[in-house]
């Protein structure tokens, strides 16, 4: 990100988030794809945190995203816990899970570590869809829904009014994004994409490399987990389907489709790839096909995404 | 730019183009599932297309154009035309459910929301269309809870509950192979429904569990759990899988030869598995819930050469359920005079279908205080080819649904009605 | 009910087998190409239904031959238009493009042969029980093993004893030098493609025998074959055949004493290798790492 130039894009970009419920039914859409863009963008931006800034591929995301999903709709559900607590609640259980996982996995690289991460994955997918009692299996956990926040001086009716859940989500994104902005522009920011560019120099510089990939790794679950709460609270419902390898590899999509090197690439991703299948899907029964379409395009044609694209096209 | 570049642009160009062009062959395909016309009563479908159960969602879907062009054909709802705006929920994912049940109601406005074959889905969807006040019939979602401890007064249900279907077949069961069942059950709710239903029903007639294991879902090979059945010698092995799980589990044990041993049957059966099946597996006792070949009962066959027509097949369950689902939506406007939600509900309490869309031998209604349609339920056994190459069923017995369906107090639903 | 366990680890031994087989078709790939193909259970689909397709043409032997062939010659359409132009780079996108490409497989097979399952008619006199006590050993399992077993011999007999096997086995160890050497490193790519394909239609077409065919075959049945490899250990065909079996072997036991947990079992056998021994049983040290 060079100074000015990337001020003004994230200007532009808080201006549309800001006022996206009123010009999204303009264009056809409605507040609730707007919300669920914001996220996906989140959990996007997220896995860009280790994909896009420290180099490393990991196709098990959706892992975290569902365990920030079930341990809020869980809290919600049998402790009858409020919105923020239930989303802090995801977000340590993803979190530890994090810790334990990366732990284990940090030494690999490239195709191992992808392929690992695929496999952890799907252990989390299986326990949510095994542990009936607890999780409600392949039903999913059904039942509760987000209330409304009570503030003291006033209450934010996020259950009854589409809108008010939009801007609690946006202020939520706003805050998380922040931090992880912060993050990147601080020294340990600045080792990651020195890891990321050269991997060997920076050991031979003395940087603890796996120490910092594993941290890399946790900060970005953690932020998953998040979304991963957030897309539970919009729902009113989770099941196994929020931690399968299809979700994972949408993710990764996105960051490469928004462009994987810059801040908010994932972002232009997200709400592109979201907003595109919710289209087709309207329209055709086989959109299944212009998504795995988009996936080859994206590939062969656009591997530094749109926002790569353009920042090509400006040097040019 | 070089001449390098420049060629590489138009290549690349070239092939992009084509690749969009192919997409935008795709939403313009023969599968457009939207149009709209300014004064249209909507109904809103959200059910699978793609995943495990996009054949069933298939087959509702093709049910409900059919009920959709007769009701135009009849003058549509209150004089308005009826249209159908498709959404496909996939096979799984409640949130992509959801969203589409959002966008039906709040965007394109439907008048009624029908869906959904997967009962989890069904019932986040319920949620929604309770949230936002709009009618939901479910076609073929089975869960008992949406008609029972998760009923609420606009949501109604056309396909039986577990315990129903339960009831209708234990009886065949006894009688026919004996008391000792061993149990190969999904591991879901509906699975577990089914096969607390069973128990129970079995039971009262002195059946008796000698074994039974849960089995994961999307299994793919059932012979270690069929290596144990054969060794708890029952006499009957009750399949409570369904779809592509049942196909595999029956396929296997053919091939087994269990079929020469123990008897093979189980509760709740579809066409559709049948179809798949190869010809020496399709055998056993089971319920179904609706079948095509009613001799004798008027309509049936009409329904039966109408949609043989569009789609070149004879109809499922599934295409009963979704023809049914329509005709209810346009049903309780004409009766209630009006589109408004809760009028409507409460002009479908013990509201009975008229022959031509009850198509069976028994009276079928909607009970009131619990929205659930209350029908026939088809007990027979399946057969490699009848009186027709789809003729894979044979009915022994049609049970009338009112003599198995237990009182509303059982079912555990307590209505409650919205207060203005 | 020793002998429900015994029976049990003969036949995971069988199913261990079919898995081995997906597997190794895409170890073949992974090992020469790096490139982890999500699309394998695609083409294991694809070839079962090109088989339904061919059997009232062929008969079932017909379409036994043909039916992987064709598959076969896809993968090989495939490779050289998609896959080619990512050898050498970042495997993120090898595994972006096959992950859409397993999309597209499954939309067009429920587009072109419909999404309701089909029947598979397998010849008669294979599925009947050879024994009355051994019920479970059907003549379709025995099949099975026995055409497993040719391919895999098959396929070790192509990599010892002929000399595309040997430049596979030397480009899996070191590329570059085997392109110096003067080998067309980009045949031989596409030769490795086409033989991992061809045995993902094999056993596409032996699992039509035994699982209902629907388009959603291909997804349900992928998951074993990474774990399958990751257990055995990346950059070793043997180490996957005996992963394979192993899972095979373990979901059979599992399903004894813990029947909801014989998919799980699996996953936990990936963590367990993952934690003693993380290059997997026969793996080799820093391989790919």
């Amino acid at each position: 990100m060079n100074g000015l130039r990337g001020h003004r894009l994230s200007v532009a970009v808080g201006i549309l988030l800001l006022f996206m419920p009123f010009w999204m039914g303009a264009i056809g859409g409605y507040t609730e794809l707007a919300t669920r863009i914001l996220v996906m963008a989140l959990a996007a931006m997220s896995l860009n945190f280790l994909l896009g800034f420290t180099g490393v591929l990991s196709f098990g995301h959706a892992a975290y995203f569902g365990l920030g999903a079930y341990g809020a709709a869980m809290a919600i559900k049998y402790l009858g816990a409020g919105t923020l607590p239930a989303i802090a609640l995801g977000m340590l259980v993803a979190t530890l899970a994090a810790m334990i996982i990366g732990g284990l996995i940090v030494r690999r690289r490239g195709v191992y570590f992808a392929m690992v991460t695929i496999a952890f994955g799907q252990v989390f997918y299986f326990l949510a869809f095994r542990w009936n009692s607890l999780t409600g299996g392949d039903d999913g956990l059904t039942g509760w829904h987000r209330a409304p926040i009570d503030f003291g001086f006033a209450t934010l009716d996020i259950f009854g009014s589409d809108k008010a859940f939009y801007y609690f989500v946006l202020a939520i994104f706003g805050v998380s994004v922040g931090a992880m902005a912060l993050l990147l522009a601080s020294p340990f920011g600045r080792t990651l994409v020195a890891i990321r560019e050269n991997e060997r120099r920076a050991r031979f510089l003395g940087v603890p490399i796996e120490f910092h990939i594993w941290l890399s790794f946790v900060i970005s679950c953690l932020f998953v987990s998040v979304a991963g709460a957030l897309y539970a609270l919009l729902n009113n419902f989770t099941d196994p389907r929020a931690l399968r390898f299809d979700l994972s590899g949408n993710l990764v999509i996105m960051a490469v489709l928004g462009g994987m090197r810059s801040f908010w690439g994932p972002l232009i991703g997200a709400a592109i790839f979201v907003a595109l299948q919710d289209f087709v899907s309207s329209r055709t029964e086989n959109w299944m096909s212009v998504i795995g379409l988009v996936f080859v395009l994206v590939v062969r044609f656009f591997p530094r995404g749109v926002l790569g694209m353009l920042r090509n096209a400006a040097k040019a | 730019m070089t001449q390098a570049n420049s060629r590489a642009g138009m290549d690349r160009r070239g092939i992009i183009t084509s690749g969009l062009v192919l997409a935008a062959a795709q939403i313009a395909s023969p599968f457009v599932i939207r149009a709209r016309a300014a004064d249209a009563v909507r109904i809103g479908l959200d059910n699978p297309l793609t995943g495990t159960y996009a054949a069933n969602g298939k087959h509702e879907l093709e049910g409900c154009q059919l009920a959709l062009d007769e009701i135009n054909a009849k003058g549509g709802i209150l004089e308005r035309p009826a249209e159908l705006v498709v959404e496909d929920s996939t096979s799984g994912d409640a949130g992509a459910a959801v969203q589409k049940a959002r966008k039906l109601i709040e965007s394109d406005k439907v008048d009624f929301l029908l869906g959904n074959v997967n009962s989890a889905l069904a019932l986040a969807m319920a949620q929604v269309s309770n949230e936002k006040g709009v009618l939901h019939i479910v076609p073929g979602g089975h869960t008992d809870a949406i008609t029972g401890s998760s009923c609420h007064w606009n949501v109604f249900r056309v396909c039986n509950t577990t315990q129903m279907e339960a009831n209708a077949v234990a009886g065949a069961l006894i009688k026919e192979y004996g008391k000792k069942f061993y149990y190969i059950t999904p591991d879901y709710a509906f699975g577990h429904t089914l096969e607390t239903g069973l128990i129970k029903a079995a039971g009262a007639l002195g059946g008796e569990k000698v074994g039974g294991d849960l089995v994961p879902l999307a299994s793919v090979d059932f012979s270690s759990y069929l290596i144990k059945a054969q060794a708890a010698n029952p006499d009957v092995i009750i399949f409570l899988t369904q779809g592509d799980d049942m196909l595999n589990a029956l396929k296997q044990a053919v091939q087994f030869g269990l079929q020469n041993k123990v008897h093979l049957a189980g509760a709740q059966q579809e066409m559709e598995p049948l179809e798949g099946l190869p010809s020496e597996a399709r055998i056993g006792t089971w319920v179904m819930e609706w079948y095509w070949n009613q001799p004798g009962v008027p309509h049936v066959a009409d329904f039966v050469e109408a949609i043989k027509k569009r789609t070149g097949r004879v109809p499922t369950a599934r295409h009963w359920f979704g023809y049914v689902s329509t005709w209810t939506c346009a049903h309780a406007a004409n009766t209630a005079k009006s589109l408004k939600a809760a009028e409507m509900a409460k002009s479908l309490q013990d509201f009975h279908l008229p022959p031509e869309v009850a198509l069976g031998p028994n009276p079928a209604f909607y009970r009131a205080g619990q929205n659930q349609l209350i029908a026939s339920l088809f007990v027979g056994d399946a057969q490699a080819g009848g009186s027709a190459p789809d003729d894979l069923f044979k009915v022994t017995k049609v049970v009338n649904g009112a003599d198995v369906a237990g009182t509303v107090e059982e079912s555990g639903c307590k209505m409650i009605w919205p207060t203005t | 009910m020793t002998q429900v366990v015994l029976f049990n680890v003969f036949n995971g031994l069988i199913v261990g087998a079919f898995y081995a087989l997906m597997a190794l078709g895409l170890s073949l790939i992974l090992n020469l190409s790096g490139v982890i193909n999500f699309a394998h259970g695609g083409f294991l689909a694809l070839g079962a239904y090109l088989a339904f397709t061919l059997i009232p043409y062929v008969g079932f032997w017909g379409a036994l031959i043909v039916a992987p062939l064709l598959t076969a010659a896809l993968g090989l359409v495939i490779e050289r238009v998609l896959i080619r132009p990512l050898y050498g780079g970042d495997p993120l996108y090898g595994l972006l493009l096959t992950f859409g490409l397993a999309y597209i497989f499954e939309d067009m097979t429920r587009l072109i042969w419909g999404a309701q399952s089909l029947p598979f008619q397998v010849p008669a006199w294979l599925t009947t029980s050879l024994s009355s006590q051994f019920f479970f050993v059907t003549g379709y399992r025995v099949f099975m093993i026995a055409i497993v077993v040719a391919a895999v011999g098959g396929l070790f007999a192509v990599l010892n004893y002929t000399r595309l096997g040997m430049r596979i086995r030397a480009g899996t160890r070191d590329l570059d030098t085997v392109s110096t050497l003067g080998v067309n490193v980009r045949v031989l790519r596409s030769l490795n493609f086409g033989i991992g394909i061809y045995m993902a239609g094999l056993a596409g077409v032996l699992a039509a025998g035994l699982l209902g065919l629907s388009p959603t075959l291909g997804a349900s049945l992928i998951m074993p074959s990474f774990v399958a490899i990751i257990v055995g250990g990346l950059g070793s065909l043997l180490g996957t055949l005996l992963g394979g079996l192993l899972i095979g072997v373990a979901s059979g036991l599992a399903a004894v004493y813990f029947p909801s947990a014989s998919e799980a079992v699996i996953y936990v056998m990936m963590g367990l290798v993952l934690l003693v021994r993380p290059r997997g049983l026969l793996g080799e040290e820093g391989r790919l790492h």
